[in-house]
Parts: structure tokens; sequence; C-alpha cells
């Protein structure tokens, strides 16, 4: 494989980890509303993405980087030709990226709701955008011979594109709502979030059959499916009727296989075009038109393989870390269905002079923490109406 | 306005409130893996109150910064495509390997240290800080080092397609100018943070709130930020020799030297000046000052703009290589007369140090020294970026020529005024959020976690 094959495929993997990981971030951001129907609910819904959302993130910076370095001629086209959805999308990522930190510092009920929408609104633009991007990249815009957009605002929604965008905010919805079934017990949350993806599954599934099959058209392929194409397709059928048992593990393992045969088939599709002008193909830019030279890809190559393992491994320790499952709490009777309920946790602005920290549960390890440091630690049990009781 | 002035005034304007924020999480980040190592090591709990407190700060902080600072991700590639095209080879590298060794880093272990002061041990929790502080640091090293190129390229050749192709990745990241910027940046994060935590602290002393915590607080800000400051006035001024070794234009605009001289004066101020700074009357001259700045020599010449006019036209070809005169002189003594005064409040904080609570003046001082670093920072970057032009690469490619063809006028006005609604609003929540914080007591008994939506229950694997 030469080094200008391999850039394409590691900025590919780039892509699909960034889909895979921030996808169900999106999809939590877009269905907190829905899920969370009350404050607790809601924190409990966004605190599954809390500690890993923003390093998810960082899979699409270095996409876009990684092609400023390895495809400097296929980064400005792309990003100087879709200026206005480009646009859109980092007015998605800038507010749905502070509405984590506002919304939860939020003085009252209409702070929370601006923010929360604001996180909900973010959180579909981007994939959309995004996979308004990624379709256009296959379909084509108009590209002249010395590799400059000449197209207007229409040129780049075009319906394949706008179907790539729709297929894939679907895709990251119904992914949310998998990886929600799977992080929550509580048992409201837990059942809406299981509803939510019984709704999504079946019509992701024929949005994805009917996405690949356009897809394997505009490559100019006929009908029939290429592999990865029909592993897209098996995985969102997979979907649909794993989301109505109770396995949400394999559920969620089926949404991540459609997201990553999705993207993927977009991208193998592409190559080794970059992007696709519909002025006629001797202006598409391929890898090779728009590479760096092997000195700067060699380079970025040993740098990725130095650090790619070391960021994996400990991004893969975070999800560790966090790996507990979490619930939402009894208030408005958002809990009210059955199972054993707890308080809610956080408590709401302190009156001024007193503590100033939330309280949290103090599980068995704070004891013993507590103990170890002998009672230097104490347990937040004391701040009354904000703890939480820790109960398994 | 052309619509190279409105992508120049974007990009100037985003990266300039980008960098409100990136000191204050590179500087605060440190100093608040300062104070957790402190409470680790002395197990005394006003360290870990204060931890928390500042913690708090630097989270808010860094939620904007981050947002900000993915806009420029995207801005060579919108605005400035035929730059992006013509330096992709070199310049795109720092900017990859920021994101695999630094954001990386930064984001994933600042969220670790959030929400993981309960599930982590002592010792691992201190180093998810280190870890997140390192990633700005690097962040920071790679943006340094990326800049650097355009003010000074090395490394590089111009293949047969007329493009910047990288030939020595060690002699990007080597290049003297970086080295000096690099250092440059991290001490003026150092001192922007000590002196947030200096004014923040001084507020609460001067209300009497937890004396015996912020009285540590002022003192180990001050502490950081003294030799920080004196530092970063010599790591500067050598700065300015290097700078004015490779960019003459550069040091020569910043003294409004039209003529060439030697020994060369100082001047404190200027009034007048007239067209683009033609005839200014220059007000107290220090002798040998100026010479001295710039060559580190007591005699030393500087070449005045006349003269690097005529040779840039041989060079290059016809053309205006003047930088706009006014902005570079007065950006030099903005950010040196403030940054000198920093330095004695800093001292004077020092000298008092032992009775901090009871030097009123000095603690109201020390609140309204706050906005400082920030206008500092900013004359800095207009310094040294507004000198570098009308080149966007030093020799290399003119910033008119470095702007997307493909982008309308209107594209940009649009984009200028959502991002500047938008980070009007992040500014009014984002700083209205610190100040609300900064105000607040220190907490009584910190609770073991800041955040929400800790009720976990078994693993879920």
């Amino acid at each position: 494989m030469t080094l200008v094959a391999f850039w394409f495929l590691v900025l590919a993997v780039l892509w699909v980890g960034f889909f895979v990981l921030e996808g169900f971030d999106f999809g939590v951001g877009m269905l907190h509303g829905v899920i969370g129907r009350d404050e607790p609910g809601r924190r409990a819904v966004i605190g599954t993405i809390a500690p890993v959302w923003d390093g998810n993130e960082v899979w699409l910076i270095v996409a876009i980087a990684g092609t400023f370095a390895a495809f400097p001629g296929w980064y400005a086209t792309m990003l100087s030709a879709y200026y206005p959805v480009v646009l859109v999308v980092l007015i998605g990522l800038i507010l749905r990226g502070v509405a984590f930190e506002f919304r939860s510092h939020a003085d009252g009920d209409r702070g929370r709701r601006v923010w929360g929408a604001a996180l909900a609104a973010g959180s579909a633009v981007i994939p959309l955008g995004l996979g308004i991007m990624l379709g256009g990249l296959l379909g084509g815009i108009p590209i002249d011979s010395s590799q400059e957009f000449v197209g207007n605002l229409g040129d780049l929604l075009s319906p394949y594109a706008l179907a790539t965008g729709v297929t894939l905010t679907l895709l990251c919805c119904l992914h949310g709502a998998a990886f929600l079934s799977l992080r929550t017990t509580g048992a409201a949350l837990h059942a809406r979030a299981r509803r939510a993806a019984r709704v999504l599954a079946p019509v992701t599934a024929v949005l994805v059959l009917g996405f690949c099959i356009w897809t394997r058209v505009v490559a100019g392929g006929g009908f029939l499916l290429s592999f990865i194409e029909l592993v897209a397709v098996l995985a969102a059928i997979a979907a649909a009727v794993l989301a109505r048992g109770a396995r949400n593990g394999a559920a969620f393992a089926a949404t991540t296989v459609t997201l990553v045969a999705v993207v993927a088939s977009i991208l193998s599709e592409l190559y080794p075009r970059v992007m696709v002008s519909s002025l006629g193909s001797a202006n598409d830019l391929t890898t090779s038109n728009t590479a760096s030279a092997s000195y700067a890809l060699t380079v970025m190559t040993v740098v990725l393989a130095v650090l790619l393992p070391v960021v994996l491994l400990y991004q893969g320790w975070t999800y560790h870390v966090f790996r507990r499952r979490l619930r939402g709490a009894r208030v408005g009777g958002d809990e009210s269905e059955s199972g054993p309920t707890i308080p809610a946790q956080r408590e709401e602005e302190p009156p001024a002079g007193a503590s100033a920290g939330p309280a949290r549960a103090p599980s068995r390890r704070d004891m013993s923490e507590a103990a170890r440091d002998g009672g230097s630690r104490r347990s937040g049990d004391a701040h009354g109406p904000g703890s939480a009781r820790e109960s398994s | 306005m052309s619509t190279v002035d409105l992508a120049r005034l974007q990009f100037a304007s985003t990266s300039i409130y980008h960098f409100f924020f990136v000191p204050v999480t590179i500087g605060l980040a440190l100093v608040t893996a300062l104070l957790q190592t402190r409470w680790h090591r002395t197990d005394d709990r006003e360290y870990l109150r204060l931890t928390r407190f500042f913690g708090t700060l630097l989270v808010i902080n860094v939620a904007v910064g981050v947002v900000t600072g993915l806009v420029q991700e995207f801005q060579f590639g919108m605005n400035w495509s035929g730059y992006s095209r013509f330096v992709g080879d070199v310049f795109g590298a720092p900017l990859a390997m920021e994101g695999l060794a630094a954001f990386f880093l930064e984001s994933t272990f600042l969220a670790l240290w959030i929400f993981g002061w309960n599930r982590l041990s002592r010792r691992v929790h201190l180093a998810t800080i280190w870890a997140a502080a390192a990633g700005g640091v690097m962040s920071a090293a790679f943006i340094m080092a990326a800049n650097s190129w355009m003010q000074h390229p090395v490394g590089y050749t111009i293949n047969d397609a007329g493009r910047a192709q990288l030939t020595s990745i060690g002699a990007v990241l080597t290049n003297p100018v970086f080295l000096r910027s690099f250092l440059h940046v991290i001490l003026a994060s150092l001192i922007t943070a000590s002196v947030l935590m200096l004014g923040i602290s001084a507020w609460h002393l001067r209300r009497g709130s937890h004396t015996p915590a912020f009285d540590r607080s002022a003192r180990i800000a001050l502490v950081v930020l003294v030799p920080a400051t004196m530092l970063n006035l010599l790591v500067g001024s050598e700065l300015g020799v290097t700078e004015g070794t490779f960019q003459p234009m550069k040091i020569a605009a910043a003294e409004a030297q039209w003529d060439t001289c030697q020994p060369c004066s100082f001047s404190l101020f200027q009034i007048g000046g007239g067209e683009d700074d033609h005839t200014p009357t220059k007000i107290i001259q220090v002798p040998h000052l100026l010479s001295l700045l710039a060559t580190n020599h007591w005699n030393g010449e500087v070449v005045g703009m006349n003269e690097l006019q005529a040779q840039y036209e041989d060079q290059y070809g016809p053309g205006d290589y003047v930088p706009n005169v006014f902005v570079q002189y007065w950006s030099m003594r903005v950010m040196a007369y403030l940054g000198s005064l920093v330095l004695l409040i800093g001292l004077w904080g020092l000298w008092r140090h032992k009775r901090l609570a009871e030097s009123r003046r000095f603690l109201r001082v020390a609140v309204w020294t706050i906005p400082l670093p920030f206008v500092i920072n900013t004359a800095g970057w207009v310094l040294t970026e507004n000198g570098r032009q009308p080149w966007i690469v030093q020799g290399l490619q003119q910033t008119k020529d470095a702007v997307s063809p493909s982008v309308g006028t209107a594209s940009v006005v649009v984009s200028l005024l959502v991002f500047f609604t938008l980070y009007g609003v992040l500014a009014i929540v984002g700083w209205g959020l610190m100040a609300r914080f900064a105000r607040r007591e220190l907490a009584d008994e910190p609770g073991p976690d800041i955040r929400e939506n800790e009720q976990e229950l078994e693993p879920s694997y």
C-alpha cells in the first residue's frame, strides 16, 4: 500500500471512529429532552456522555487536521466549497460544546431550556451538515480544472447529499437511543430509551437500505450492493430486530456496525477520488492530485504510529472508569413505574454563604477512603436534599 | 472593505477572542495542578478547597476555549484555501500533531479529572490534572511551531507545483523563532492565570472571606507572577532580536523608524504621524535603547523602513512591503508598558506578602489588574501578526494571494456576523458564569464531586 493510500485509510478510520463515538453523543443530545422528562432524568441522560463527548469530538478535529496535513488540496477545496454548510456545522459545534457546561450551571428553568435546546439542535445539525458534505464528496459538486468550486448553495444541497445527511443524523439518533438503553437502568428512562430505539430502528433500516442502493447507483455500480453496503443493510435490519428484544448490548453493537459500514461505504466508493467533480471526471480531486509529498506523509505516519495506540489506550481506559450505568431519580413521577428509586442527586444553587459543593452519594469506596483519610473526605450526605443514596 | 480585509478581520477577531481563553486554560491548569499537588503533599484541606475553586473556573473557561478553537481548525480551509494549498504540506503536520498529541490528552484527562474525584485514587487523580495541563502546553507548542514557520519559514523547499514542501521536520521544530515564541506564550499564560488568581483572591481578601485560604492562593499567584513576568520581559526582548534578524521590517515599524540609524534611540511615545505614520513627533528619546532591544548591541544598526522597502522591491518586485506602522508602534508599547506595570504590581505584592490581607490599596489594585494581561496578550499578537504583513508567510506568499478564490464577500460578511453574535453570547454567558463562580464562597467542606449524575448502580458490563 502506498503512503497516499494509507493516509486515505487513516482518514477513513478517523471519520468512522468519529461517527461511531460521537454518533451516540449526538443521539443522546438529540433525545435528552424526550427521554429525560424532568430535570433529574435529563441530567442522568446527559450524564451518560458528559465524561466522554469532548474526547470523542477530537476524532473530528484530527480528521480535519489530518486532511490538511495529508491532502491539503482536498482540505482547501472541501472547506471553501462547503463554506455555508461548514458555517452551520460550526454554529452547532459551538453551541453544543458550551451547552453541556452552561446548562449544568444554568440559574433557572429558562436557562436550562435554552441550553438544552442548543444541545439538541447542535447535536442534530452537526451530523446533518457533515453528512451533506460527505455525501457531496461522492455525489459530486461543480469543481473546475484548477480545483476550485464554481457552484452555488443549490449544488451543495443535492438530493443525494441531503439523503446522506438525513441518514447519518437518524442513524446517530438511533445509535444514541441504543446507547441509552445500554447505559441507563432507571425504569422510566430505560423504558423510554428502548421505546425510542424500537420506533427509530425500522425507519432507519429502510432509510439505510435506500441510501445504500442510491450510493451504489451514484458510484456507478448498478443496484447490486457491495459487501460493505450489504453489511450496512444487514446490520440495520439486525438493529431493528434486536431493538424489539431485551439484548441492549447486541442492539448497540448492531447500530455501531451500521454506522461503521455506512460511513465506510461512502468513502470506499469514493476512493481513489476524494471529491467528485460534476463537471467531468478530469476535474475530480483524487488522493494523488491533492496529497502532500512523501516526506511529510512519512513524518505523519511515524507520529500516528506512536501516538494513536496511546490515545486508544487512554480513551478506552476512560470508558472503563465511567462504565457504570446511570439512572434517573424520582422527581415529578419520572421514575414512578417500578424498581428502587433514589432521590434527586444534585442540589440546586445553594443559598449565599452555604456550602457550594453539590453532594454525591457516598459509595463504598468513599466510605473506605474516608476511613483511610481519617475522616478527611467526608461524604456529601450532610448536604441534605441534594444527596443521593446508592442502592444496588 | 475587500474580501481579503474581511477575511483578515475574521481571522484576527476570532483568534484574538480565542486567545482570551487559551492562556487562562494553559496557565490555570498549571496552577490548579500546583494547588492539588500541594494538597496531595501536605494533606492541608485549604489547598483542596482552592483546587476545587480554581478548577471550576478552569472548566468553564475551557468550554469556551475549546469551541472557539474548533473554528480555527476549519477557518484555514474556509477563508484561506490559497494559503492551505500552498502550505498544507508543511503547516498541516503540526496541526495534525496538535490534535493527536495534545487535544486527545487535554480533553480526555480533563474529563477524567472533573468526573473522577471519587473513582480514581488520589495519586491517579492528581496525575490526570497534570496530564490535562501537559496537553495544553503541548497544544501551544505545535501551534507556535506552525505560526513561527509563517514568521520564518525553515525546513522546506518550493516544489515543481510552486508549493511549499516539508523537507525537515527537525528544522521546523527547532526554528529559532519557535523556541522563543513558545516560551513567550507559556510564560504569558502563567502571567495571565496568576494575575487572575491574584485578582480573585484579592477580591475575597478585601471582603474578609476565607482569608487563610485566599491569602495562600494570592501568595502562590505572586510567587508565579513575578518571576514569570521578569523572565518574559527578557524572552520577549530576545524574541524581538530574533525576529529583527528575520523580519527587520517588523521591528523597524515597531519604532516607526523610516531611516536607518546607528545607534538608535527608543521613543517613549509619539504624537502626530500623518499619512501612515510618516512624520511622527517622537517624545522623550532614550538613547541606544532601540539598538539594544533590536540587536542586543549598544551601538547596533537598525535598518529603516525606506531602505527595507527598496530592498524588497528589488527582491520581490514592486509593491508595498510596509505594515501598518501606527498599529505596530503602539501595540509594541502597550505590550511592553503594561507588561512592566504588571511586574511592578507583582513586586508591590511580594513586598507586602506577609500582610496582604491588610494592604487594602494593593488588594484593590490587584483586582483591577485582571484585564491587563488580556490587553497585553492581544497587543503582542497584533504586534507579531500585523508586523508580518503584507506577507502571510514571510517572503513566500502574500496575504492577498492566500484567500479562497471561490468564496465571495457576502459569505465572509455573513460568517463574520455569525461569529460576532455567537462570540458575544459566549462572552456574556461564559464570563458571567466565571464571575459568578469567582465570587462564590469557598465550599466549607468540598463535596466529593462537583458534577451531576453520579447516581450510579451496577457496572454495565
